[in-house]
């Protein structure tokens, strides 16, 4: 641990929230909340169609209703000069053809391809005024014929969506080598064969998506305030993809935001049209999302069907894993939509597990449904669903405890190579499976089964040991596997001359609580009160650039980078208190918050020697520059790779086929953890998302591309009544690549949990084929399947 | 338009309005207590319920009209002064709130389930009383938690601190 | 929502005098469906005749032989009620079956049994207990009251005043729940009295609420649940959906009975 590590606020301390006051007495700032004087309000007129052709837009009348200012279409867009969407990682074809990004602009000018796709903006003084006249605008289409299934769309025959890409097929890729592979599997024992669909989800952040845009005549400038995760990379993209406006006339704001998991992460339509409009009616404008519009307009997640094989020694050690997933990303490619099936899916597939060979192809393809792109975990979900079912299934079938053919196959020794890229730099997942063991009482299990049997309920159990790769990324790594940015962080560290601190930082926060574990490393690193540190995120004109939070990165990205800038602080301040305590540099010493000199009582607070830097009156400006002040940018050595096991207990009413999930437990690595209290609340989240997939979340589009689960009236979301008390701990190795030792821990609860949920599922019902999420009637009508189990 | 005057956190309050507008619209955009937020448009994820008359409801399925002559407590009246009710003070001791957006109808539905259920709340009560309130970030975990402690610190605590009980 | 005229009604003579006056004119109790359905402009009356400020109609009497509750009593007053829980505890924990605690302080029976939605709770329970419905111009029994999907006998200028339920001697109500909207997917609502067994099922019906009169008749003879052992549903007609298929909703119309005549006998 940290020097500080004993402090009440510093590394290791369960502190309390700075941001909570504002949000527990409802003073928080969401874009929603932001009132500009002026403002007027966009709709969005989307399509009913799954795939039409526009013939006709009638918006005249529409544009003479009471209180409206404009009517936009994709027409106008394209008269307007505004570029495509743009997708930001470049994935190749097996046969090294690029990927096939199809156009995708704000608003499309003759074919719409998905149900809810905007089509036409309409902007007036009130937002039910912009209703009713959307409402008024008639839309012409010529019909044409659909596709919503990703394996459907790649058959001869199918509706073509984009001209760009024959068979709906984007990319056919592939990591790792299968001539190792078939011959593992020539070579097996046993071989576990798997059809697996991970579900579609909705990532439903209960803030809706907004945006307010604001155009500066006098400027020629922009201001975008929006519910984004990264407005730097809003910003860029609206900049140099879009064409907006240059980066330095357009500020991008995102104040509190509700949320994101993912979703916030991407740059929308609805954004590029607001600053179209504020142009045009030189008002500002909002545009906030309606949930049920919500449920079309944000990228959905996962959304995979795969066959995966195990293959086996006759000692019950894995040879080889076979993968061949085709990936769904809906009817336009999202902005990171390409990486989520490829380098964050296949990269993670040996799990826990040293695997001598594995092979993975994924087909990505458009289909006529909402975009998909990263939602909490990100391809590391859909990796662990397949690795960690087939342990599961794997043991049932060979007989062996399912724990321990996973402690005979895990990597023992670190640095590990896997086949498939990743380095895993440290870890002990031994001991994260005891201690997981233990906590669920995996032994009284039996004793607990038979208990529900005398109910008439069906018991199960059941593990996921996962790993995950997070702290994303290594620019040069990601760069070379087709990335279109940098994935480093920034931070910088402003000292006031009365020796409280800003820090700005790329991170942002939206539930994270940046500002209190930010502060608590500034406070424990510098000696000062929490309260005299405050954490700046979010606002482009405040914090020179930032690549923000996604993929479990402003600890070990974010925070590093502000420990690098304290570490030119001190430097720099050493020098000041060097000056001013009248000794030499290399005899300063800082601890505790006081510059000393070795070997003497002559000391100066931090406080002191701030104020000192900017006096500049004990030295001269030739010799050291006066203020304290320092950024720093860091680009990570490698993935951080947390990992751990997570148990599930579930009981089952046979009657009706209803999943009660009587016990989970969770034990993570994520090594060193800066604020307890914070970690275990992420745990908690990420559970409650992983067992929504797993028993209740579902995105039903029917055949003719309908979204039949299109609000809260049909899409299940979890409630406090759906979990029992989470059990929670963490097992410590420090993660050797930072330098905090942190991996990270945002996800990793959406990662574990559908895994050991289904494995418990699959326990009670003793069938191993119960499709995800296993809801009630699901599990009814594998319940009539087979033959009622009598409770013995 | 119908002019409606009603008692938000104590104070008398007066507009115009549309007929249709809602009573959260009018707390947020007449009055610009905008700590009441509005998360779906099917009243099942709670973040916009309020009091009124004492007893907690969904602001977004009620019309300002009908609040007419109402008292309302919004999140904005829980706290005195700088000084956090129990209920705030034991989500923010719990962590129960990570982006805030949903707290404040966590809040106010948690005095509301104490005003009629009580100060020791056990597990099962606390989830059931939350059936129409949606969270996304805590699992649930540390709000039940939160309540359960909020309502026993409402019970010890300082009598004028529950003002807005 | 689309813009109309509000009006307060002040007394029952006014709210029936500003339907008949106004087409197109709907009342407002609780509006914890109508409101969601205007918000999503599925409903656009022109009108809207708000009931709330009308005195005396929220009152719950208990007779020796009937329990009346007042049209604009609210869920949370029927369920929390010390005279609904002494008469028919069962209708009791119903209303606390409904919504959630928030909308059960706006939403109210009368609202509700006139709205007629398919999937909600008070319907079962008005056909099972034999409910008669009084309202400005008449009474009328539940069996005759309800009308299809969303459709009752009411008459547009017509107010449900209040609700008269016969005691049982021994009732339950069972929901399973939509997991997303929460309303029931199949509820059943048995009441045995001196006279007869109802069993009525909500949730499950293509055109509402309904009886059932094989498990009424099999439960005639012994109140118990092994009386409907092996009595089955026909899947016909009955709703189907991505939560739950016609199939699925009979099975479970078999479930719930047996477990509301579990229920009811303590």
């Amino acid at each position: 641990m940290n020097a500080t590590g004993g402090s009440v606020t510093g590394i290791g301390a369960p502190v309390r929230r700075k941001e909570d006051f504002r949000f527990v007495t409802g003073n928080g700032r969401y874009t929603a909340d932001i009132g500009r004087p002026g403002q007027v309000h966009l709709h969005f007129l989307r399509s009913t169609h799954a795939h039409a052709r526009i013939v006709r837009i009638q918006a005249g009348h529409a544009s003479r209703m009471p209180g409206v200012l404009a009517v936009i279409t994709g027409a106008d867009l394209a008269g307007d000069k505004l570029g495509p969407l743009v997708c930001g990682w470049m994935i190749h074809s097996t046969d090294g053809t690029p990927m096939k990004m199809a156009p995708h602009p704000a608003l499309p000018a003759d074919t719409v391809r998905y149900v809810g796709e905007p089509v036409v903006a309409v902007i007036a003084e009130t937002p039910e005024q912009a209703r009713d006249a959307a409402e008024a605008v008639v839309i012409d289409y010529e019909e044409l014929p659909a596709v919503v299934d990703p394996a459907a769309a790649q058959r001869e025959g199918a509706p073509q969506i984009h001209e760009v890409a024959p068979r709906n097929t984007i990319f056919h890729w592939q990591l790792g080598d299968a001539a190792a592979v078939d011959s593992a599997f020539a070579r097996a024992a046993s071989v576990t064969s798997l059809d697996i669909v991970n579900n579609r989800l909705v990532p439903n952040a209960i803030e809706p998506r907004g945006a307010l845009a604001e155009f500066d005549p006098g400027s020629d400038s922009y201001t975008l305030w929006n519910t984004s995760q990264n407005p730097h990379v809003a910003r860029l993209v609206l900049s140099a993809f879009v064409g907006v406006a240059p980066e330095h006339r357009l500020r991008v704001v995102a104040p509190d935001v509700g949320g994101g998991f993912g979703s916030k992460i991407f740059i929308y339509a609805e954004e590029v049209v607001a600053l179209a409009a504020a142009r045009r009616v030189r008002r500002p404008v909002r545009w906030i999302c309606d949930r049920s519009e919500a449920f079309v307009a944000d990228a959905h997640g996962r959304d995979h069907v795969t066959n995966a094989q195990l293959a086996f020694d006759r000692d019950g050690k894995i040879l080889g894993l076979r993968v061949k997933t085709i990936a769904n990303l809906g009817a336009y490619m999202s902005t990171f939509s390409s990486s989520v099936p490829t380098y964050l899916y296949a990269t993670l597939l040996s799990g826990q597990y040293a695997i001598p060979a594995i092979h993975c192809s994924v087909d990505a393809v458009y289909t006529n449904t909402v975009p998909v792109d990263a939602y909490r975990g990100a391809g590391r979900p859909e990796a662990t669903y397949v690795i960690e079912r087939l342990m599961e299934v794997s043991a049932r079938r060979l007989g062996v405890d399912p724990a321990e053919l996973r402690r005979k196959n895990f990597v023992q020794k670190f640095p590990h190579q896997t086949p498939v890229i990743m380095s895993y730099d440290c870890g002990d997942y031994a001991a994260s499976l005891d201690k997981a063991l233990a906590l669920a009482d995996w032994a009284g299990f039996a004793a607990r089964k038979r208990e529900s049997e005398t109910r008439g309920k069906l018991r199960g159990i059941g593990l996921s040991a996962y790993i995950e790769a997070c702290g994303i990324a290594p620019s040069q790594a990601v760069g070379s596997l087709g990335a279109g940015v940098g994935l480093w962080e920034s931070a910088e560290v402003r000292v006031n001359p009365t020796g409280s601190v800003e820090v700005l930082t790329g991170s942002h926060s939206h539930g994270q609580g940046h500002e209190t574990t930010f502060a608590q490393l500034v406070s424990g690193r510098l000696g000062i009160p929490l309260d005299a540190v405050s954490i700046v995120h979010g606002d482009t004109d405040k914090v020179q650039f930032g690549m923000g939070t996604y993929g479990s990165r402003s600890g070990a990205v974010g925070m590093s980078a502000i420990v690098k800038a304290l570490d030119k602080v001190e430097a720099k301040a050493k020098k000041v208190a060097a000056h001013l305590l009248e000794a030499a540099e290399t005899d300063i010493v800082f601890e505790n918050g006081t510059f000393t000199v070795a070997g003497t009582d002559k000391a100066a607070t931090f406080g002191e020697v701030a104020l000192n830097a900017y006096l500049a009156h004990k030295f001269a400006g030739a010799d050291l520059e006066p203020g304290l002040k320092e950024g720093a940018f860091y680009d990570p050595v490698n993935f951080t790779f947390p990992a751990g096991t997570h148990v599930c207990e579930v009981e089952i009413d046979p009657d009706t086929g209803r999943v009660a999930v009587a016990r989970f437990t969770a034990v993570d690595d994520f090594g060193v953890v800066i604020n307890p209290m914070i970690v275990e609340g992420q745990v908690h989240g990420g559970i409650a998302q992983g067992i929504g997939q797993a028993l209740m979340e579902q995105a039903v589009y029917d055949e003719g591309g309908q979204l039949v689960t299109g609000s809260y009236n049909d899409y299940v979301m979890p409630r406090a009544m759906d979990f029992p008390p989470l059990v929670v701990d963490t097992t410590v190795t420090p993660c050797p690549s930072n330098p905090l030792g942190m991996k990270g821990c945002g996800e990793a609860g959406a990662i574990a949990a559908p895994a050991a949920v289904m494995n418990a599922v699959t326990d009670a019902l003793g069938t191993e084929d119960v499709p995800m999420p296993a809801n009630q009637l699901a599990v009814w009508r594998v319940l009539q399947r087979q033959p009622r189990q009598a409770a013995e | 338009m119908p002019a409606v005057s009603m008692t938000v956190n104590g104070k008398p309050v007066r507009g115009d309005v549309e007929s249709r507008t809602l009573l959260v619209q009018f707390l947020r955009e007449t009055l610009r207590l905008t700590g009441t937020h509005v998360g779906c448009d099917t009243s099942q994820c709670g973040a916009c319920v309020v009091h009124v008359d004492g007893v907690a409801v969904k602001s977004c399925s009620m019309l300002a009209v009908q609040a007419d002559g109402a008292e309302v407590l919004t999140i904005e009246g829980v706290a005195t002064g700088d000084t956090l009710h129990p209920m705030q003070e034991a989500f923010r001791q719990n962590h129960g709130l990570q982006c805030g957006y949903c707290t404040p109808g966590m809040i106010m539905t948690a005095l509301d389930i104490v005003r009629r259920k009580g100060h020791e709340l056990d597990d099962h009560t606390i989830r059931e009383e939350l059936e129409g309130n949606l969270c996304r970030c805590t699992g649930y975990h540390n709000i039940v938690k939160s309540i359960a402690a909020g309502a026993r610190a409402m019970a010890s605590g300082d009598p004028a601190r529950q003002a807005a009980e | 929502m689309y813009e109309f005229t509000y009006h307060r009604a002040s007394g029952l003579r006014q709210a029936t005098n500003l339907l008949t006056k106004f087409e197109d004119a709907k009342p407002i109790a609780g509006g914890q469906s109508l409101l969601p359905m205007m918000k999503f402009r599925l409903a656009s009356p022109s009108n809207l005749v708000d009931l709330n400020k009308i005195e005396g109609l929220n009152g719950i009497e208990l007779t020796s032989r009937a329990l009346i509750i007042g049209a604009m009593a609210r869920h949370a007053e029927v369920h929390t009620s010390p005279l609904v829980q002494q008469g028919i505890p069962a209708l009791a924990a119903l209303a606390g079956l409904i919504g959630d605690p928030a909308v059960r302080h706006r939403g109210t029976i009368g609202g509700s049994l006139a709205n007629n939605d398919p999937t909600a709770d008070y319907p079962a329970a008005a056909l099972a207990l034999g409910a008669t419905i009084v309202t400005t111009k008449r009474k009328i029994a539940a069996d005759e009251f309800f009308a299809g999907l969303f459709e009752t006998v009411l008459e547009p200028d017509e107010l449900i005043t209040k609700v008269s339920f016969p005691l049982a001697k021994r009732a339950a109500y069972q929901k399973f729940r939509n997991p997303a909207s929460r309303y029931a997917i199949v509820g059943v609502f048995v009441a045995k009295r001196p006279s007869e067994v109802r069993v009525a099922v909500t949730g499950a019906g293509s055109s509402g609420a309904f009886r059932l009169t094989a498990f009424e008749e099999a439960l005639k003879s012994r109140f118990h649940p092994k009386s409907l052992e092996g009595l089955t549903v026909p899947a016909e007609g009955l709703a189907s959906d991505i939560h739950a298929s016609a199939e699925y909703r009979a099975h479970l119309i078999g479930v719930m009975a047996r477990r509301a005549v579990a229920a009811a006998n303590g």
